[in-house]
C-alpha cells in the first residue's frame, strides 16, 4: 500500500531502475509497514540521491549475483549424484575462458561502481553546502546525554529535542558533542555524521516540502540511548514564524549555569525552548575539549569548560 | 632395528631443523613487534602536539641526555656483536665477558631513561598530564620494557653458556637474543629521530 | 588486599543476571562433578591438557568454541526476545543488562567462538595436509590454546563476579573510557582481548613457520591444498593485525587504569585514533574469520563433487589478493566520521575491489560442481547454503561500501544483518562443514548425516528469518543496540527475527543431538581406512584418528591432490620396506600453567589487585625462563613401535573398504582400485 505522496518518487524510479519492480513485489509481500520506511521513501533530495545510488548499485550487482545464485542452484540440481545424464569430467581443472569471464565481469562492474562512488561521494559529501534560491538555514547541534540541543544563531534561540527549520531553505547543521561519540541522523532527509567532543562536523540537508521527520542518535551511547530521538519539523513560512514567536517568548534562557544543569544526564528529556543562549556557546563547547588548553576567553567559558569559574 | 647411532642422527637432524624453524619464527615474531612499535610511533605522531594544559616537547627534552642514552645502547649492540664473534670462534669465556659488558651498558641505558622519566614526573609532566605525554611515555616506556626483558635474557644466556657451554641450542638462543638486542637499537634510532629530534627543533 | 573486589560484585541486581550467574556456576560445577565421577582428572591432565599434539590441541580448541557458541547464542536469543517485546515498554531486561548482553555476544562470537573454531580446525588438519608430524612450535601452540581459554574464562567469570562491558564489542571510547564507564565491565572486555590476543598472535607465528618450513618433500606452494593456503594467509594476517589489537587495547587499559589520555575527551586525547587502530586490526580480522571457511568450502566442494577443484591457481591468487587488500579498507567502518570525500571515495573503491576476488571464488566453486557428481553430505549442503546466502551478504556489503549509501545505513540493523550475513553463512557454515568433514579424521568415526542435514535446515531457515527482517528494519530507520523502541511498525519484523533465533536454537540442538547420536553409534560408523569420503588431500592418508606422528614415513607429493594421486597410482596404503625412529615433542604442563597465570593476571588487573598481577607476571617470566633453559623437550618413538602401530593399521584395511577409483582413471588404464600393501 503505497501512499499517494510516495507514489511520485516511486514512479521516477520505475523509469530509472527497472529493478524497483522486484522491490515493489517485496513490498506487497511485506505489507504496509514499509511505506513509511524513511530510507526507501525519502522526503528530501539528498536522501533520495543516496537511496537511488543504493538502488543503482544493487541493480548493477544483480548482473553477477543472479547468475551466481541461479547457476549454483541449477548446477547442484543437474549434477547431483544419481543423475547420470550429464557429462562427468573428474579431471577438468580450469578453463581460461571461464576464468577470464569470472575475473573480468565483476572487475568491469567494480570499475563502473567505482566511478559512481567517486562521483557520488563528492557530490553527496555532507560538508558541501547546498545552493538554492534561498540561503541555508544554520543550526548548531550539540549531543548531550541523552538528548540533542539545537542552537539557532540566526534567531538567537535554542531548543532541546526538537529541530525546526523553514522547509524552503537548505538546512546546514554544525555538530559537536559534549559527551561521548554520537551520530546525528534524520533518515528521511539524508545520511548521518558523527558528533565528537572537541570536533566540529557538518551535515547539509534539504526537505522537499513541509513535514515532520524523526531524527535520532544512531551511535549507541549508554542507558538513555534508545530514547534519544527527536522530531525535525520542516515548516512553511507561517508555521515557522509562529514557532519562532513561541520560542522567543519563552522565559527560559540558556546561560552558562542553565547549560550546566542541562548537561547532566537525562533520559527522554521533554522538548524545551530557550529564548536566548550563552554567547558563542557552540565554540565554547568545542574548546572545552581542545588538544591545547589556553586561557579562557570569558567567565562563562570557564564555567562551562571546568564546571566552575 | 634401532641402533644408537641412527637414533642420535635422527635427533640431531631434528634438532637442527627445529633450530632453523626457531630462527625463522623469531624473525616473524620481531615483525609482529615491529608492528606494535609502528603503531605506537603512529599514536605518538598523532598526539605529539596535544599537550593540553601541560608542557610541550620543547620544554621537556634534553638532547644531550638522549645522546648519552643513544651512545650506551649503540655501544651495547656493538659489544653484543663481539659476543657473537666470540661465539663463532667457540670462546665461551669471551662470550660471557662481552655479554656482561652488553648487559651493563643496557642497564646504564635503562638507568638514564629512568632518571629522565623521574625528572619529568617530578616536574609535573607525567603520562596522565596530556595525550602527548601519554603517547611519549608509552612509546619510550615500551622500548625500555623490551630492553629490560633483553637484559633478563642476557642474564639467562650468561648462565646457560656457563653451565652448558656453547651447545647448538645455546648458540641458536644467543643468535636470537642478538637479533632482539639489535632490533631494539633500530627502534631506538626511530625514537631518537621521531620523538626527540623533532621535539627540540 | 582485594583491590576493588567486594561482595557487591555478586550480581544480585536482577533475577536474569543471577540466573545467568547460577547457570555458569552450575555448568562449571556439573563438569567438575562429571570428571570426578568418571575419575578422568588424571587422563584429562596427562593425555589432554598437557599434550602438545596438534590434533588434541585442535580438538580442545573446537570444544572451547562449541561451549562458547552455546553461551554466545543464549545472549542472541535474549536480545531477540527483548526486542520482540520491548515496544513502548522496557521488556524484561533493564538497559544496562541489555547492553552487557550485546557486548558479550559480539565479543564471545568473534574471539571465543570463531577464532578458536578456525584455529582448532587448522590445528587438526593443516599439519596433516602438508605432510608434517606436528606444528613448528608445539609447546607454543599449547600456550596459545590456554591463553585463548583464559580470555574465554574472563568473559565467563564476568557473569558471576562483577559485570561485563556495556560498550559493545568494539568498545569505542570515550564511552568505554573511565569517565563514562567507571565499572569493571570494560576492563573484563579489554583483558579478555589482550590475553587471548597474545595467544592468537603466537598461533599466527606458529602456523607461518609450520607451513613455510614443515612441508613434506614435493609439497610445493602451488601444490598446497586450498585450506592450507588460507591458513597461511590468515596466519600472516594474524601476525600483522593482532599486534594492532594488542596496542589499542593496551592504550585503553592505560587510559582507564593509570589515567593516560590516548582516547579521552579533552586533555589531548583522540578518540578517532581508537577507531583507526581498532579497525586496522578489525578488518583483517573479518578475513581471518572467513578465509579458512573459504578453504574448507574448497576442500569440501571438490571432494563431494568428485572432481578436481576448478581454478586452483585462481583461488590461490584470489585468497592472496583478499589478504593483502584487507589491510587497505579499514576506514569504511567509519565513513561517517567526517573524512574528506577523497578519502571516503578511495576507501570505498578499495573495499569494492575485494568483491572481485571474492566473486571469483564463488564462480570457481560453482564450476567445480559443473560436470561433477554431487553428493549431499552435510558438509556439502552447508557449502551450497553458504554459496547462495553469501552472495546476498556480498551485495549488501558492496552497498555499504558506497560512502553515500553508508551514511544512510551505518549504525542501523541493516549493518547488523550484513555482517551476520557474512559471518554466519561465510564463516560459521564453513566451520560446521569442516566439523562434519573432518570429524572422522579426529575421532575415527563419522558424524550422523541425518542430524547434520537437519541442523543445516534449521540454521539456514533460521538465518533468513532472523536477518532478512533486520535488513528491512534498517530501511525503516531502526538503529542497532536499541533496548526498546516506539515505532509499532517495527515490531512484526522483530517478532519474525525472534522466531528465526528460535529456529537457530533448534539447529544448535540438532548439532548436539548429532554429536550424541554419533558417539552412541560410533562402532557402526567407524572409519578404518582413514579416508571416509574418498578424499583428495594428504590428511586422508593418515589413519583416523592419526597416530601421534601422523605419517610413519613422510610422504612424497607429486600432484596437487596428493592423496587422490596416490590412490590412482596405487601407491596409497603401501607399507615401506623399513621404518625409522621418530622424534616427537614431549608433553608439558607449562602451557596450562601459563594459561592459568594469564587468567589470574587479567582478573587481578580488572579488580586492581596489584600484588596478584605482579606475582602472576613474575611467575610467568619464571615459567618462560625454565622453558628457555630446557634442552630436553623431545622424545623418540622407536622404529619398532612405529612398525607395530602401522602394521595393525594396514592389517585392518580390507580391499572392500577402499574406494573404487575407476571413475578417475585415465581412459584405457587397466588396473582398478588400489590395494593395501602388507608389511
Amino acid at each position: 500500500m503505497i501512499e499517494p505522496t510516495n507514489r511520485r518518487y516511486c514512479r521516477r524510479n520505475f523509469r530509472a531502475v527497472p529493478l524497483l519492480a522486484i522491490i515493489g513485489s517485496c513490498l506487497l509481500l511485506q505489507g504496509c509497514g514499509l511505506s513509511d520506511a524513511p530510507v526507501l521513501f525519502p522526503k528530501g533530495p539528498i536522501a533520495l540521491a543516496e537511496r537511488n545510488l543504493l538502488f543503482t548499485a544493487f541493480a548493477l550487482m544483480m548482473i553477477v549475483a543472479i547468475p551466481a545464485i541461479g547457476l549454483t542452484l541449477f548446477f547442484v540440481w543437474r549434477y547431483r549424484r544419481g543423475n547420470d545424464a550429464p557429462a562427468y569430467t573428474p579431471d577438468w581443472e580450469g578453463s581460461w575462458k571461464v576464468e577470464t569471464v569470472v575475473w573480468l565481469v565483476p572487475a568491469a562492474i567494480i570499475v563502473v561502481l567505482g566511478t559512481l562512488v567517486w562521483n557520488t561521494t563528492h557530490k553527496l559529501d555532507p560538508y558541501v553546502e547546498l545552493t538554492g534560491d534561498k540561503p541555508a538555514f544554520r543550526v548548531q547541534a550539540i549531543a548531550l546525554d541523552w538528548k540533542w540541543l539545537f542552537l539557532y544563531p540566526e534567531l538567537g534561540v535554542a531548543s532541546v529535542n526538537e529541530l525546526a527549520f523553514p522547509a524552503d531553505r537548505p538546512l546546514n547543521v554544525e555538530i559537536t558533542s559534549d559527551t561521548v561519540m554520537n551520530s546525528l541522523m534524520i533518515p528521511a532527509l539524508g545520511g548521518q555524521i558523527y558528533a565528537m567532543a572537541g570536533m566540529r562536523s557538518e551535515l547539509n540537508l534539504l526537505a522537499n516540502e513541509p513535514g515532520v521527520f524523526t531524527g535520532r542518535n544512531t551511535m549507541y551511547s549508554g542507558d538513555g540511548f534508545a530514547d534519544q530521538h527527536f522530531k525535525a519539523h520542516a515548516m512553511n513560512e507561517a508555521d515557522f514564524n509562529s514557532w519562532k514567536a513561541k520560542v522567543t517568548g519563552d522565559a527560559n534562557v540558556l546561560d552558562a549555569k542553565t547549560y550546566l544543569e542541562l548537561h547532566k544526564q537525562s533520559v527522554a528529556n521533554p522538548v524545551t525552548y530557550y529564548s536566548a543562549f550563552e554567547k558563542d556557546l557552540f565554540d565554547i563547547i568545542l574548546r572545552k575539549y581542545a588538544p591545547i588548553v589556553g586561557p579562557y576567553e570569558s567567565e562563562a567559558a570557564e564555567l562551562i569548560c571546568r564546571g566552575a569559574a | 632395528m634401532t641402533d644408537m647411532s641412527t637414533t642420535a642422527d635422527v635427533l640431531e637432524h631434528e634438532e637442527a631443523k627445529s633450530l632453523e624453524a626457531r630462527e625463522f619464527g623469531f624473525w616473524v615474531y620481531l615483525m609482529t613487534d615491529a608492528v606494535i612499535f609502528a603503531l605506537l610511533f603512529a599514536s605518538y605522531v598523532v598526539l605529539s602536539n596535544n599537550s593540553a594544559a601541560g608542557p610541550t616537547s620543547k620544554d621537556l627534552f634534553d638532547l644531550g641526555h638522549t645522546a648519552g642514552e643513544t651512545a650506551l645502547l649503540l655501544l651495547s649492540s656493538l659489544t653484543f656483536g663481539f659476543a657473537t664473534i666470540a661465539m663463532s670462534a667457540g670462546q665461551a669465556g669471551r662470550v660471557v665477558q662481552w655479554l656482561i659488558v652488553s648487559m651493563v651498558l643496557g642497564l646504564g641505558f635503562l638507568a638514564m631513561e629512568l632518571i629522565e622519566f623521574h625528572g619529568m614526573i617530578a616536574a609535573g609532566a607525567g603520562p596522565g598530564t596530556s595525550g602527548f605525554l601519554s603517547a611519549f611515555f608509552t612509546l619510550v616506556g615500551t622500548h625500555g620494557l623490551h630492553v629490560t626483558f633483553g637484559a633478563i635474557g642476557i642474564c639467562v644466556m650468561i648462565g646457560q653458556v656457563l653451565v652448558k657451554g656453547l651447545t647448538l641450542p645455546v648458540r641458536s638462543r644467543l643468535i636470537r637474543l642478538g637479533l632482539f638486542w639489535h632490533f631494539l637499537d633500530i627502534v631506538w634510532i626511530g625514537i631518537f629521530s621521531v620523538v626527540y629530534l623533532p621535539g627540540v627543533m | 588486599m582485594l583491590g576493588r573486589l567486594t561482595f557487591d560484585a555478586i550480581p544480585l541486581y536482577s533475577w536474569v543476571a543471577m540466573g545467568g550467574a547460577a547457570v555458569t556456576v552450575g555448568g562449571g560445577l556439573a563438569v567438575f562433578l562429571l570428571i570426578t565421577y568418571l575419575r578422568a582428572w588424571k587422563v584429562l591432565w596427562t593425555d589432554w591438557l598437557t599434550s602438545v599434539d596438534h590434533k588434541k590441541i585442535g580438538i580442545m580448541y573446537v570444544v572451547l568454541a562449541l561451549v562458547m557458541l552455546a553461551r554466545g547464542f543464549v545472549d542472541a536469543l535474549m536480545m531477540r526476545a527483548q526486542q520482540a517485546i520491548a515496544l513502548n515498554n522496557d521488556g524484561y531486561l533493564p538497559a544496562e543488562h541489555f547492553e552487557q548482553i550485546f557486548s558479550s555476544h559480539g565479543t564471545i562470537m568473534i574471539f571465543f567462538v570463531a577464532m578458536p573454531f578456525l584455529t582448532g580446525l587448522i590445528n587438526i588438519i593443516v599439519p596433516q595436509q602438508i605432510g608434517a608430524r606436528d606444528v613448528a612450535f608445539p609447546f607454543l601452540n599449547s600456550v596459545s590454546l590456554f591463553l585463548t581459554a583464559a580470555g574465554a574464562g574472563l568473559v565467563l567469570i564476568s557473569l558471576v563476579i562483577g559485570k561485563f562491558s556495556t560498550a559493545g564489542w568494539t568498545g569505542y571510547p570515550p564511552y568505554s573510557g573511565i569517565d563514562y564507564n567507571p565499572g569493571v565491565g570494560v576492563d573484563y572486555w579489554l583483558w579478555a582481548l589482550i590475553v587471548s590476543g597474545v595467544g592468537s598472535t603466537m598461533t599466527g607465528i606458529n602456523f607461518i613457520v609450520t607451513i613455510v618450513k614443515n612441508r613434506c618433500p614435493g609439497m610445493t606452494y602451488m601444490r598446497m591444498p586450498l585450506f592450507t593456503w588460507t591458513a597461511l594467509c590468515i596466519s600472516v594476517l594474524i601476525a600483522f593485525a593482532f599486534p594492532a589489537l594488542t596496542v589499542v587495547a593496551a592504550q585503553l587499559v592505560l587510559d582507564r587504569t593509570l589515567g593516560f589520555h590516548f582516547f579521552t575527551n579533552g586533555d589531548g586525547g583522540n578518540m578517532m585514533m581508537f577507531a583507526n587502530l581498532l579497525w586496522i586490526w578489525g578488518h583483517p580480522e573479518v578475513y581471518i574469520l572467513i578465509l579458512p571457511a573459504f578453504g574448507i568450502f574448497s576442500e569440501v566442494v571438490a571432494t563431494f563433487s568428485r572432481k578436481r577443484l576448478f581454478g586452483y591457481k585462481s583461488l590461490v591468487y584470489a585468497t592472496a589478493c583478499i589478504a593483502i587488500l584487507s589491510f587497505t579498507v579499514w576506514l569504511h567502518h567509519f565513513f561517517t566520521m567526517g573524512s574528506s570525500a577523497n578519502v571516503n571515495a578511495v576507501f570505498g573503491i578499495a573495499t569494492m575491489i575485494i568483491a572481485v576476488p571474492t566473486g571469483v571464488k564463488i564462480f570457481d566453486w560453482m564450476f567445480t560442481m559443473y560436470r561433477g557428481r554431487i553428493e549431499f553430505h552435510p558438509s556439502m549442503v552447508f557449502t551450497i547454503g553458504f554459496m547462495v546466502t553469501f552472495v546476498i551478504g556480498g551485495v549488501t556489503g558492496v552497498l555499504l561500501a558506497l560512502p553515500p549509501a553508508d551514511y544512510l545505513m551505518h549504525n542501523s540493523t541493516f549493518l547488523v544483518a550484513h555482517f551476520h550475513n557474512m559471518l554466519i553463512p561465510g564463516a560459521l557454515f564453513g566451520y560446521f562443514a569442516g566439523l562434519n568433514y573432518w570429524f572422522p579424521k579426529a575421532f575415527g568415526f563419522k558424524l550422523d548425516a541425518k542430524w547434520g542435514i537437519r541442523s543445516f535446515w534449521f540454521w539456514i531457515v533460521g538465518f533468513y528469518l532472523a536477518f532478512m527482517p533486520l535488513y528491512v528494519l534498517g530501511f525503516m530507520g531502526m538503529s542497532r543496540r536499541m533496548e526498546h523502541y516506539a515505532d509499532p511498525t517495527w515490531q512484526p519484523y522483530l517478532i519474525v527475527a525472534a522466531l528465526g533465533a528460535v529456529c537457530i536454537l533448534c539447529g544448535i540442538i540438532c548439532i548436539a543431538v548429532q554429536l550424541y547420536v554419533s558417539a552412541r553409534n560410533w562402532g557402526s560408523a567407524r572409519d578404518t581406512t582413514g579416508d571416509p569420503w574418498n578424499g583428495r588431500t594428504l590428511e586422508w592418508a593418515t589413519s583416523s584418528p592419526p597416530a601421534p606422528y601422523n605419517f610413519a614415513i613422510l610422504p612424497e607429493v607429486r600432484d596437487l591432490d596428493a592423496f587422490h594421486d596416490m590412490k590412482i597410482k596405487g601407491t596409497a596404503y603401501q607399507a615401506p620396506t623399513s621404518y625409522e625412529d621418530i622424534v616427537m615433542p614431549k608433553s608439558s604442563g607449562l602451557g596450562p600453567v601459563l594459561g592459568a597465570l594469564g587468567f589470574a593476571l587479567g582478573f587481578a588487573m580488572v579488580w586492581y589487585i596489584w600484588w596478584l598481577a605482579a606475582l602472576c607476571l613474575v611467575l610467568a617470566l619464571v615459567c618462560i625462563g625454565i622453558r628457555a633453559c630446557d634442552d630436553d623437550t623431545e622424545y623418540v618413538i622407536p622404529a619398532s613401535e612405529v612398525a607395530a602401530i602401522e602394521n595393525v593399521r594396514l592389517a585392518q584395511i580390507t580391499p572392500a573398504d577402499m574406494h573404487d577409483m575407476r571413475d578417475f582413471l585415465p581412459r584405457g588404464a587397466a588396473s582398478g582400485a588400489a590395494l593395501p600393501g602388507r608389511a
